[in-house]
């Protein structure tokens, strides 16, 4: 045997530098090997608290997506019109002044014409807080049409939702079900989790039309039909409930069940929560039978309390729980049809639901304390966990539904108590301790204060004094009053049509609005070329600033060019979206591991620079200098509150202190060593149950997520959307236009509904049979997947998936084309067969079509010639109906884009060259990549 | 070389588990990353920006749908790189004694100064686990991380595959799988872990374990004990009584 | 399996210049001189000339020396060895013919030997594998040598002779075609059995691994439409065999007759090839859905 002798320890790389990763959200730690000066590989860091050492598909391409040809490589200002993509470079002197000509003038008059919109940004708390120095109330991020549904229905509903916010208790859960999710952004701490699961043999159940991913590995998979969710969770909690099979103990303690209903329908309180006089929510002391404030010591809260006064008996919200839940219509075979689910299915998995949770208790010994003053020997855990996203969320009743599926976690018991969900710093926090949205502008000065928020009622409402919308994307308005991340995808076509106001510069950041985030797209690239009588464009001018030559950059008038993810400073702040785990609090870092060889900068420290020219208070030093030479100089040295900063890590001037304490230079450095991040763990005793324990709100405030204690109690009752209701019934000074009472009244309500998705009232549903969605695909980032070399050649297009029934009756075959038709348009796509699907649904990867030209990529591009976009079938109008009005295709409550309530008819075509619509094709400022780098070969 | 070693002192390979991949692609890409500057020629990539970007990978996954007699269709991810058989028949085709399986641990590699690029071993591969790199001409396949399992210039805990170190679900894992005591040995013992394609008699090293039964649709009523506090029967307040009776 | 035109030109070529030096070796014709020279030429240019055509395949030809190195386990390193003694025997006994007007007869037979034990390594290159089942029957190696035998009698100019052995090639053809049509279902090997995931029921490719083509699928998997197939394989009948012999037994003999069938039969050869390759279904296709 002469076997060749080989190096069995090849060195493998110079050095390793650990950052963040950035291409998704998830924000895992990475290990960038670099060697001779250049990027090798990227691992992932094992210590990291968000990934643990995995990466996914796309962590592990970021090589190729930081040496990508799409990059942008100077500011570049258009020279053709708009959409050719015809630009000339220029310097970022030259970018800055042009910026600060534009902005500054706008400034000093009317902020307000002024939209800036950061999409898939980081870097919230900080963008916010430049737009609300400048003054502006337009500015929000992608939140409205991503999930808001879900963030808001959480947070008013139990202070947390969730998606960042909170995670099931992998390693104690038993049950879990997973409601619409491809992917998530949690998507590594989801598979880390699903995989513990599975080993320990835990049962997953998949609720999801499309049994791909997740939904392929659950045990149970429920094919149900798009946008009936809430139904089916409705039958669920019936079922328990009939079945007595909930946690009464818990609702009493840690819920607004036993809080009495303000009863007297003459009242102009009708369906507010009774108060004591210090605005205490008042229950029946079961040990009394007297009202007693929830919180007051030793109260045992009587969930069937009853109270009487001036003829009214007053009710708890449990007894309206019961009233509204037992009725037939929420039962089983009710909901069967419509859900597409079997009644016998539905009452099977509440009987497993009510089996794990209380014939499989499990008890930590663990003594705590709760707000109350309680002592507890024990934790009881009710070992079922649910997580949900966007397939509940991106509906038009997606707010209700999620509220549903927060109702029937909090039955079970099983929110915060071991084996169930878990929320994550700064996580619980309730709708009431998040600010109030702001929206006074005064020339020349700053904001009133933040322009988002959770509103309580109609007085939080960002209308301006003659009742009309205060913001271009007409968020918190009565169309949607509880809109907390804005609208988004309401923005181009609002300011288009001058509606409620025309604005002068659209000010985008990280968001690819003329293709995938935008519905329409189409009518969204003609808003952005239109042109007014004069000859100037209708949205006057537009900047940018895209890493990448994405189809967005050829709709701009000036682009700021920003780094890749390994070139520049990011803070993952505790402010905003952190990366803290159940466990912990956490946040990270990013840091240039490797400098640009490009001339391009980082967006948060362009910002810095045009705060200082813009004079933005905050902006400035007292000398008249910048206050912030960089984005890096603001993670460190800018405070929020007192000794309260972006970065929790190494605090102090001795770096000893985590949360609060003094500015620290050298903290960079601290994190830098630790890895890119800091981590702080929750004592034992805070572990669960931390919105009523008294020593998890010691270390909240000890920490500084807080500055004083705010137990809570979960709002399975939602008082704010009852305010929005009364004002709809007449109640109140504030009132909604004629047209929208009837609605608010009734998708408003304060105890979980559900009603079809709207696009079922707008679209014949005879006319349009089939439900089309999109998914994420796990290998690809929306559009930035398609630069990356490496996932271009596992998602290089996108076939529409069609179930076996649809795919029968067309006679389709391998290969064959279809026209999918929506009352909006029309596409041209290739088809493939999967049986694994609901009957009455088609659907494809999201974000996989390309524009010709864009990213680099040859105009002959799989991505460009086969690959297609559900947008185009998709309107931010709902169609019109008899009342003459154009409906958005929102939620009602929130805003949030109704992407999944899409309805379409098919039929087979013969294959066209390629899929319809075909735009022509723009030019890319940074022309075609050709070959890849090839790193040296190493022996 | 191109004789197969008579015995091999360990089996080294790859444990996946079918029940658990839901086939995200992160180990096809850790795998192409790590490999693309490691052990031999870089993984090349044909028109990376062009119409047809195609290249070279080591590990692959391919999604299946299976349809049961009874209940809903079901899907399996399926990732597949070398099996390192036993009987290689990879190896015993060679005419240049460039591919080879190594007598310690039974890994199969190409030795790419050797390698004419006649591409016959993978067309005696049942598997589709050796790919011919268009730029270097040279058969790549799975090395089973040779250059990491046993790198002293690693971690201790890094020194495994690529694959199974990113792998975020944990459905890969790596072992011995002549040692009845190893972890993998183990999990294939106990979880029924078998070969593809069996009939060619390759005597793959890699084991698949298979899905857990799903969909099952057996009897379980816990609510049933309770219905004698059917709210029909008794009026909301009556069911409520009984219901806050038990507390 | 892909039918690249560097191994149809490899094997027919070869094929037929092996059978021609081997013929020569056997003494079936005993030429000197020029016209030995004309024909050793002729053999050797398409003995060596299908060898050289192999090369093209190669991806890394610079180690092409290195596969002499395996004789003992791979066919392919036999075939090489095989070769180049062939060429190197019958270059001898070449000389003795051309230059001496001599037949070492020792040298021929040997070196006849050596001619169909080349041929029927290559063929063993193919027939040896499991993977491919079409191929993996003792009739590929039988086909092979016939085809050799066939072109060899045919330059030979045993006119009637050679109507004998095309009359076996096109018995073996449609015997090779007609057992290697079931030689897949037979192998036992499935999508259930590629994937283990039978026992759940029946299995179906979902999604192939990539959107994107790769060296895999378009070295081994090649459809070719039934139809086109099946009237291929006629007009391979036809050209490779019925014509040929046709010519053969009805046109007077001569060397423009022969050439004709010769070449006739040479465009049925590469058509056959071409065939044996194309219809060849590597297991591999079934992990991607193509059978
Ligand atoms: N049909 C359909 N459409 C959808 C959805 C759906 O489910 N179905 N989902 C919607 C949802 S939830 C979302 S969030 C949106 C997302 O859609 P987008 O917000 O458009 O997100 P991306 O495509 O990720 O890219 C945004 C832009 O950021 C740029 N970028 C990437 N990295 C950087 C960087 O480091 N710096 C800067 N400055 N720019 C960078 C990219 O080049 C790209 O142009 O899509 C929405 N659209
Ligand atoms: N790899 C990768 N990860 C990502 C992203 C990405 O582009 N790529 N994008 C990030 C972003 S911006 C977001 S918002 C998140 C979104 O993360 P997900 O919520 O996982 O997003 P989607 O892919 O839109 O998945 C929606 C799922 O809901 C299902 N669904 C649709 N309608 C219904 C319904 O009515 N009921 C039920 N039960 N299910 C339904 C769909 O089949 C699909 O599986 O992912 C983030 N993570
Ligand atoms: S999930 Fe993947 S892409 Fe997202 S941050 Fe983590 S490794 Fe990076
Ligand atoms: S899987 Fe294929 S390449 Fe790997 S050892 Fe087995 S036959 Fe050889
Ligand atoms: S391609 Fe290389 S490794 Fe494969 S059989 Fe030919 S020489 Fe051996
Ligand atoms: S073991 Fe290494 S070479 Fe083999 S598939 Fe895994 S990462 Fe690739
Ligand atoms: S990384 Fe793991 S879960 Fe993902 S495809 Fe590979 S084996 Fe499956
Ligand atoms: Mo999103």
């Amino acid at each position: 045997m002469n076997q060749p002798k080989i190096n069995l320890s090849p060195a493998v790389s110079d050095e390793i530098r650990q950052t963040t990763c950035y291409m998704c959200a998830c924000r895992c730690g990475i290990n960038v090997h670099i060697k001779g000066g250049e990027v090798s590989y990227i691992e992932g860091n094992r210590d990291h608290p968000v990934n643990k050492g995995v990466l996914c598909a796309k962590g592990s391409a970021g090589i190729m997506q930081h040496n990508a040809p799409s990059r942008l490589r100077a500011p570049l200002k258009r020279t053709g019109p708009r959409g050719s993509g015809e630009f000339t470079e220029i310097s970022w002197e030259e970018a800055l002044t042009l910026a600060t000509e534009w902005l500054k003038p706008i400034r000093d008059t009317a902020p307000e014409r002024l939209a800036f919109f950061t999409g898939r940004d980081q870097s919230q708390s900080f963008t916010s807080w430049w737009a609300q120095a400048y003054g502006t109330p337009n500015y929000a991020a992608h939140g409205g049409f991503c999930s808001v549904n879900m963030a808001a229905a959480g947070i008013y509903t139990m202070g947390g939702a969730f998606w960042e916010f909170g995670q099931p208790d992998w390693d104690r859960t038993k049950l879990f079900m997973i409601f619409g999710v491809a992917e998530d952004h949690d998507s590594n701490p989801i598979k880390i989790g699903l995989g513990k699961l599975k080993k320990r043999g835990a049962k997953v159940i998949g609720v999801n039309p499309i049994r791909s991913g997740y939904n392929a590995v659950a045990d149970d998979w429920v094919g149900i039909t798009p946008g009936t969710d809430g139904l089916f969770i409705l039958a669920l909690v019936h079922e328990l409930l009939k079945a007595g099979k909930i946690d009464l103990d818990y609702l009493a303690r840690w819920t607004n069940a036993p809080v009495l209903i303000d009863c007297d329908p003459k009242s102009p309180r009708h369906g507010l929560l009774l108060r004591d006089g210090d605005g205490k929510d008042l229950v029946i002391d079961s040990k009394t039978g007297k009202p007693a404030p929830f919180d007051q010591k030793g109260v045992r809260p009587d969930l069937g309390g009853k109270h009487r006064t001036k003829g009214v008996t007053h009710v708890t919200v449990f007894q309206r729980m019961a009233e509204r839940y037992l009725l037939p219509e929420y039962g089983p075979e009710a909901v069967a049809e419509q859900t597409g689910i079997p009644a016998a299915r539905i009452r099977r998995i509440a009987a497993e639901l009510a089996d794990v949770a209380f014939n499989q208790a499990i008890e930590i010994k663990q003594e705590w304390t709760d707000f109350r003053g309680e002592t507890h020997k024990t934790m009881t855990g009710r070992p079922v966990s649910f997580h949900a996203m966007r397939g509940i969320s991106a509906h038009s009743n997606g707010f209700q539904t999620a509220r549903a599926l927060h109702m029937l976690q909090i039955l079970l018991g099983s929110v915060e108590t071991p084996g169930g969900f878990r929320f994550k710093p700064p996580y619980p926090k309730p709708a009431t301790a998040h600010p109030k949205p702001h929206c006074k502008v005064t020339p020349g000065k700053p904001l009133d204060g933040p322009h988002l928020g959770y509103p309580q009622g109609p007085d939080d409402l960002c209308l301006t004094p003659d009742g009309q919308p205060a913001r271009i994307d007409k968020a918190f308005t009565w169309e949607n009053p509880m809109s907390a991340h804005g609208l988004m995808h309401m923005v181009i076509s609002n300011a288009h049509a001058g509606d409620p106001y025309k604005i002068d510069t659209l000010f985008l950041y990280m968001a690819n609005m003329a293709w995938n985030s935008s519905m329409n797209t189409r009518g969204v690239i003609d808003m952005l070329t239109d042109t007014d009588a004069n000859g100037d464009y209708v949205i006057p001018r537009i900047i940018y600033s895209d890493a990448y030559s994405s189809e967005m950059v050829a709709y701009a008038d000036l682009i700021l060019p920003d780094t890749t993810y390994l070139e520049r400073h990011d803070c993952i702040s505790l402010l905003d979206r952190p990366i803290c785990e159940a466990e912990a609090a956490a946040d990270a870092i990013r840091w240039p591991v490797v400098e640009p060889d490009r001339d391009v900068r980082g967006f948060q420290s362009v910002l810095c620079d045009l705060g200082h020219r813009l004079r933005l208070p905050g902006f400035v030093a007292e000398d008249g200098s910048a206050k912030f030479k960089d984005y890096a100089d603001y993670m460190v040295n800018h405070q929020r509150r007192p000794g309260v900063g972006p970065l929790i890590g190494w605090r102090g001037t001795d770096g000893q202190s985590t949360g609060r304490g003094e500015v620290n230079p050298d903290q960079l450095d601290r994190y830098i060593e630790n890895g890119g991040f800091a981590v702080a763990h929750i004592p034992q005793a805070a572990q669960f149950y931390k919105p009523w324990n008294k020593a998890y709100q010691d270390w909240a405030v000890q920490i500084g997520l807080y500055d004083a204690p705010q137990p809570y109690l979960f709002q399975l009752y939602a008082e704010p959307l009852r305010r929005f209701q009364l004002a709809a019934e007449g109640q109140g000074s504030r009132q909604p236009p004629e047209h929208l009472r009837e609605r608010i009244k009734a998708t408003l309500d304060p105890l979980p509904i559900w009603y079809p998705p709207f696009e079922d009232g707008h679209s014949d549903p005879v006319e349009y049979p089939v439900h089309a969605l999109t998914q994420r695909p796990m290998a690809m980032y929306h559009s930035w997947g398609s630069q990356n070399a490496w996932l271009r050649q596992i998602h290089g297009h996108n076939p529409l998936y069609v179930p076996t029934d649809i795919w029968e009756a067309n006679a389709f075959t391998e290969g064959d084309w279809a026209e999918v038709t929506s009352p909006h348009g029309t596409i041209t796509v290739p088809v493939a067969l999967m049986a694994a699907l609901n009957p009455s649904t088609v659907w494809t990867w999201n974000a996989i079509g390309k524009r010709k030209g864009a990213w680099a990529l040859d105009d002959a591009a799989p991505e460009a010639t086969r690959g297609f976009l559900l947008n185009h079938l998709i309107h931010e109008l709902l169609p019109p109906k008899g009342d003459g009005l154009r409906w958005t295709n929102s939620d009602p409550v929130t805003g949030q884009a109704a992407w999944f309530d899409l309805r379409v008819k098919i039929r087979k075509v013969p294959a066209p060259t390629e899929s319809h619509p075909v735009l022509p094709p723009i030019k890319s400022p940074v022309g075609k990549g050709s070959a890849r780098k090839i790193p040296e070969v190493k022996k | 070389m191109t004789s197969l070693p008579t015995h091999t002192e360990k089996k080294l390979g790859l444990v996946i588990d079918l029940d658990i991949c839901v086939g995200c692609h992160a180990c096809v890409t850790a795998c192409k990353g790590w490999n693309d500057q490691g052990y031999g020629a870089p993984l090349s990539d044909q028109k990376p920006y062009g119409d047809e970007p195609e290249g070279t990978f080591l590990n692959r996954v391919h999604s299946f749908e299976i349809t049961p007699e009874n209940g809903p269709a079901q899907i399996v991810h399926f990732p597949k790189s070398c099996l390192h058989c036993d009987d290689a028949p990879c190896v015993t085709v060679c005419p240049t004694g460039a591919s080879y399986k190594r007598s310690e641990d039974g890994i199969v590699l190409v030795n790419e100064d050797a390698c004419i690029g006649c591409g016959l071993c993978a067309w005696a591969c049942p598997y589709g686990a050796r790919e011919m790199d268009q730029a270097a001409g040279i058969m790549k396949k799975c090395t089973l991380c040779v250059d990491r399992i046993y790198n002293e210039n690693l971690p201790e805990a890094d020194r495994e595959p690529a694959c199974v170190r990113t792998c975020p679900t944990g459905a890969r894992a790596f072992g011995d799988l002549a040692d009845p005591t190893s972890a993998v040995s183990k999990s294939v013992a106990d979880r029924g872990g078998f070969d593809l394609m069996p009939e060619l008699g390759t005597k793959p090293v890699n084991q698949y374990l298979f899905p857990r039964i799903k969909d099952f649709e057996g009897d379980l009523d816990v609510l049933s004990p309770l219905l004698d506090i059917q709210p029909e029967a008794t009026g909301i307040s009556g069911w409520l009584d009984k219901l806050l009776g038990k507390l | 399996m892909n039918p690249a035109p560097s191994v149809i030109l490899f094997t027919v070529l070869s094929g037929a210049g092996f059978g021609l030096l081997g013929f020569l070796g056997l003494g079936v014709i005993s030429p000197t001189g020029l016209i030995a020279f004309s024909y050793f030429t002729l053999a050797f240019a398409m003995a060596v000339g299908g060898l050289l055509a192999s090369t093209l395949h190669l991806g890394n030809p610079r180690n092409a020396l290195k596969a002499f190195s395996q004789w003992q386990t791979s066919w392919l390193s036999r075939e090489a060895w095989l070769a180049v003694l062939t060429l190197a025997v019958m270059g001898l006994y070449a000389i003795g013919a051309i230059f001496f007007g001599k037949h070492l007869s020792v040298l021929g037979i040997l070196g006849a030997d050596l001619s169909f034990l080349t041929v029927f390594a290559t063929s063993m290159i193919y027939a040896q594998l499991k993977t491919v089942p079409r191929w993996n029957q003792w009739l590929t190696p039988l086909l092979f040598l016939s085809f050799s035998l066939s072109a060899a009698t045919m330059l030979t100019a045993q006119n009637g002779l050679a109507v004998a052995p095309l009359a076996v090639t096109g018995v073996l053809l449609i015997l090779h075609w007609l057992s290697g049509d079931k030689r897949f279902s037979a192998s036992g090997s499935t999508i259930e059995t590629a994937t283990g995931l039978g026992g759940i029921g029946k299995v179906r490719l979902l999604a192939p691994p990539h959107t994107g083509s790769n060296y895999l699928m378009k070295e081994m998997i090649y459809v070719v439409g039934r139809k086109h197939a099946l009237r291929l394989r006629w007009i391979t009948l036809a050209l490779a065999v019925v014509l040929p012999a046709l010519i053969l037994l009805l046109a007077p003999a001569s060397v423009l007759t022969t050439a004709l069938a010769f070449i006739l039969h040479l465009i049925g050869a590469f058509a056959a090839r071409w065939l044996f390759f194309a219809e060849a279904e590597h297991v591999v296709g079934l992990y991607y859905g193509k059978r």
